[in-house]
């Protein structure tokens, strides 16, 4: 019984760690129609870029990650105002392989840059290590990066309900023509969009250093949990790929353990079910 | 001489959630029929034109075609039934010709389309026909580039041949003239006239010479019920019709 | 008035870059220095490129699990040779209909979907099986191969030898037949349909097309030539293991199409050209670094050469010359 909540405990962090790498993606996607699958390596930049301020700089992890955020956020500004924007308007086939493409490129300029093999990141010790929670024994840094996912699910759910820029936001997804034609300048919120949830996705790197491998690699593994998370969950919904990313996580995880032949069967299982039920995803707009 | 019913509509009624856009219209066009349907905006028109090509399930009622019963048809099925139509914006295939898109159009009323070995340029009487219909519509210099460079009054002359190479038994116009110039959508009204043989017509019209140049018969809808049905002359004098629509 | 039966008998007929490019194929095998078991990996390639195009420059349908059905077909050769089905013509032919078939069924299930919702159900679709074959070692072997594979001389009298002399000339007779049987078939009424169906769906309904038949139809018979490329690649290498299933496999052979260009029948194999070539040069050099020229080639192609490459090379061509019509290629768009 207790490993099974143990199991179940696992599943949600590693879900809500999915979250915070997909939630940026789900939102360009739900705003633009813009299918960024490079938005993995963004995550992957984020990871390097907190280990090398950590390595190099001799930064401490809790800072390495706002660094991380920064760090992908400048980034992916520059990258959507040079390169991505000039292909809004293309179809989705046309934007699958662009990025595909910068994806295959990122896997050999990080390997360039930090070499082929997985970097490594040392926790300090108030992360490190198990605790006792109510019978249960639960590893530390799984209970804090809950505790960051929790705090980065309200602070994105504030965000959107409650500032003006979120509305904005959401009004962009919602109806972008109508937008415009409130006088919303739906470039500049894109581009603040896109810049920020590519910083999330960093952040998220960051945040996975510790519990999956940073290496070149990192984007062609992690790409599929990516689309399955966003086309589930239903794109431009932060709830959805919230609930999405959770039982994606827990079923990944729960479903390794139990039934490790069948793999990760449960989530393709999963995907295939929803997308021909719902092709929408849980909670996007129906087409 | 009472002329047959090719088309009927009986209590057609559609809803969507609590929105109701049409309620229980009865409706027959009569063969060889060049009948017209106007009305305001919002009035159901192109809701009608779906309900009846099957792009639509009406909420209740029934559609009869050629005395069949197609309430519950597929629009391909409606089509073996002798049901064409054009739509309001040109829904053409950009990147073929228009000798292709006519004769893709025969090939599918020919049932020629089930997987082949035998090459569609083997098949000449049908590219024969292909190109003088495009010849009788005045786009047989225009036959050979893609569909999707075509200036848009030809792409609009396209979207009915298109339809027309079905020979279909009932047509249904959905604004034929949209977006063309006056001298444009009389001609395209003369080629309608003389082409479409004992083709029922059925169009929705705004420009007010067209309808009252070629149709027969006139239906007034307003507000998704019928509100008036006859002659142009009728129409134009009937007071409801006047104030609802013409505004004098 | 005649002039319309030429437009449409210039788009059947066969060009002298066709009877050209089938032929440098043949010389291939007569030079001594040529690696004819890397021409037969571009071979199998292209024609598994050609498969994906009936879907994607035909019909319009992006798929991200091409290579389920080319994995069918791999096992399925590998199975009928373990079990002492060893002939291969009968082989090849056994394994495109059971791929074919499998097609069918999915065809029934992809109707309707679009855009991502597609993409994602082909790619789930093809990561089940693949994650099912690869855990299944006392089925397939696993990541070791299908224990047992061996083929049978070619007609009894041309055995696969080590340096791929009969594999070559097997899978480049192969290639060539099913590419004919493409060729006509997308030449045929049937072909127009499908390019129909990609421009606009709602307009072939309203001309009583049966687009979902059709959609049914062409996910087979890609899915039997996807097979027939993995039962060549068995066949000729007398190995098979879960890597033909990948979602690699699936994704490059996405970008081969997309780089020679979908909507021609040839861009497969122009595609498969570069990407091989390419492949192989890298694969000399630390392979890691490939993906760096791969993907610059893929966001060059999409950005400059939208249709691909080889319409780009047609179209630099064509200038080269006279700039009236000479003769309208099939007008295809991507």
């Amino acid at each position: 019984m207790s490993i099974a909540l143990t199991m179940l405990f696992n599943g949600l962090t590693y879900g809500v760690l999915l979250f915070v790498m997909a939630v940026g993606l789900s939102v360009t996607m739900g705003m633009m129609n813009f299918a960024n699958l490079a938005h993995v390596s963004l995550a992957m930049l984020g990871g390097y870029l907190a280990i090398t301020a950590m390595d190099h700089l001799g930064v401490s992890f809790l800072l390495s990650l706002p660094l991380a955020f920064l760090g992908t956020m400048a980034f992916s500004w520059v990258l959507e105002r040079l390169v991505l924007r000039h292909f809004y308007g293309t179809d989705d086939l046309t934007q699958v392989l662009l990025t595909i493409g910068l994806l295959f490129m990122s896997v050999s300029t990080v390997a360039y840059i930090w070499g082929p093999s997985f970097k490594p990141i040392t926790m300090p010790a108030s992360l490190s290590g198990q605790v006792q929670v109510m019978g249960l024994s639960l590893e530390r840094y799984r209970l804090f990066l809950l505790a960051v996912g929790i705090a980065l699910a309200l602070a994105l759910v504030f965000g959107l309900e409650r500032t003006r820029f979120g509305a904005m936001v959401r009004a962009c997804v919602d109806n972008r023509r109508a937008a415009s034609g409130c006088g919303l300048n739906i470039q500049r919120i894109f581009a603040l969009t896109f810049a920020i949830g590519g910083g999330l996705a960093g952040l998220g790197g960051a945040l996975a250093a510790n519990l999956l491998t940073i290496d070149p690699n990192f984007p062609l593994r992690y790409l599929i949990y990516m689309l399955i998370v966003v086309s589930v969950g239903g794109m431009g919904s932060v709830a959805g790929t919230l609930l999405a990313s959770v039982v994606i996580g827990i079923g990944d995880v729960v479903g390794k353990y139990y039934v490790p032949q069948a793999g990760g069967i449960m989530i393709y299982l999963v995907t295939v079910v929803i997308m021909l039920v719902r092709p929408q995803g849980l909670m996007g707009r129906a087409a | 001489m009472t002329a047959a019913t090719v088309l009927q509509t009986v209590g057609l009624t559609k809803a969507f959630g609590g929105l109701s856009i049409f309620k229980g219209v009865d409706f027959s066009l009569h063969a060889g029929e060049r009948h017209a349907i106007i009305g305001p905006n919002g009035a159901g028109k192109s809701t009608f034109v779906h309900l009846v090509s099957g792009l639509l399930k009406p909420t209740s009622g029934s559609v009869q075609l050629m005395g069949q019963d197609v309430t519950r048809a597929t629009p391909q099925q409606r089509v073996r039934a002798g049901l064409g139509r054009t739509f309001q914006i040109n829904t053409l295939f950009p990147s073929l010709s228009p000798l292709q898109a006519i004769a893709l159009a025969l090939c599918e009323r020919d049932r020629l389309t089930a997987p082949s070995l035998r090459a569609l340029a083997r098949r000449v009487e049908l590219l024969d026909e292909a190109a003088a219909l495009l010849a009788r519509f005045g786009l047989a210099a225009d036959g050979e580039g893609p569909t999707g460079l075509l200036p848009y009054g030809k792409q609009r002359v396209l979207e009915m041949a298109l339809a027309l190479s079905l020979k279909p038994k009932v047509l249904l116009l959905d604004e034929p003239a949209a977006g063309l110039t006056t001298a444009q959508g009389h001609a395209l009204f003369e080629q309608l006239t003389e082409l479409a043989g004992d083709t029922s017509v059925l169009f929705i019209e705004h420009d007010m010479a067209l309808v009252f140049g070629y149709a027969q018969r006139v239906t007034v809808l307003g507000g998704g019920a019928l509100l008036a049905q006859g002659t142009p002359d009728e129409i134009r004098a009937d007071p409801v019709v006047r104030k609802a629509y013409l505004g004098h | 008035m005649s002039s319309h039966r030429a437009y449409f008998a210039n788009q059947a007929r066969w060009s002298g870059w066709e009877m050209a490019f089938w032929l440098a194929w043949v010389v291939a095998f007569f030079i001594p220095q040529s690696n004819l078991a890397l021409l037969s990996q571009i071979l199998i390639w292209g024609l598994f490129a050609v498969s994906l195009d009936l879907l994607l420059g035909y019909r319009g349908l992006p798929s991200f699990g091409q290579a389920a059905f080319f994995g069918i077909g791999a096992y399925t050769a590998g199975y009928l040779s373990k079990f002492g089905w060893t002939e291969p013509i009968t082989g090849l032919l056994v394994s495109g209909a059971v791929a074919g078939v499998v097609g069918l069924m999915a065809g029934r299930v992809v109707r309707g979907l679009h855009g991502v919702a597609l993409l994602m159900v082909t790619l789930g679709l093809n990561s089940l099986l693949y994650d099912f074959v690869q855990r299944s070692t006392e089925l397939t072997g696993g990541d070791d191969g299908l224990p047992g594979v061996s083929i049978a001389p070619v007609l009894g009298i041309f055995k696969f030898d080590m340096v791929g002399r009969t594999g070559y000339l097997y899978t480049l007779a192969a290639c060539f037949l099913i590419f004919v049987l493409l060729r006509a078939l997308v030449r045929s009424p049937f072909g127009l349909a499908l390019l129909g169906a990609r421009d606009n769906p709602r307009r072939m309904q309203m001309l009583g097309a049966p687009i979902d038949r059709d959609l049914t139809l062409v996910m087979g018979l890609s899915a039997a030539v996807a097979g027939m490329a993995g039962a060549l690649l068995t066949q000729t290498t007398q190995f098979v293991a879960p890597e033909v299933l990948s979602f690699q496999r699936s994704a490059d052979v996405l970008v081969i199409l997309v780089i020679g260009g979908a909507g021609f029948l040839y861009g497969g194999f122009v595609g498969a050209l570069a990407f091989i070539f390419l492949r192989d040069l890298f694969a000399a050099l630390n392979p890691i670094y490939w993906y760096f020229w791969i993907g610059l080639m893929l966001v060059l192609t999409v950005t400059f050469f939208r249709r691909g490459l080889l319409p780009a090379l047609a179209g630099l061509w064509a200038r080269r010359r006279k700039p009236a019509v000479d003769r309208p290629a099939q007008e295809v768009a991507p």
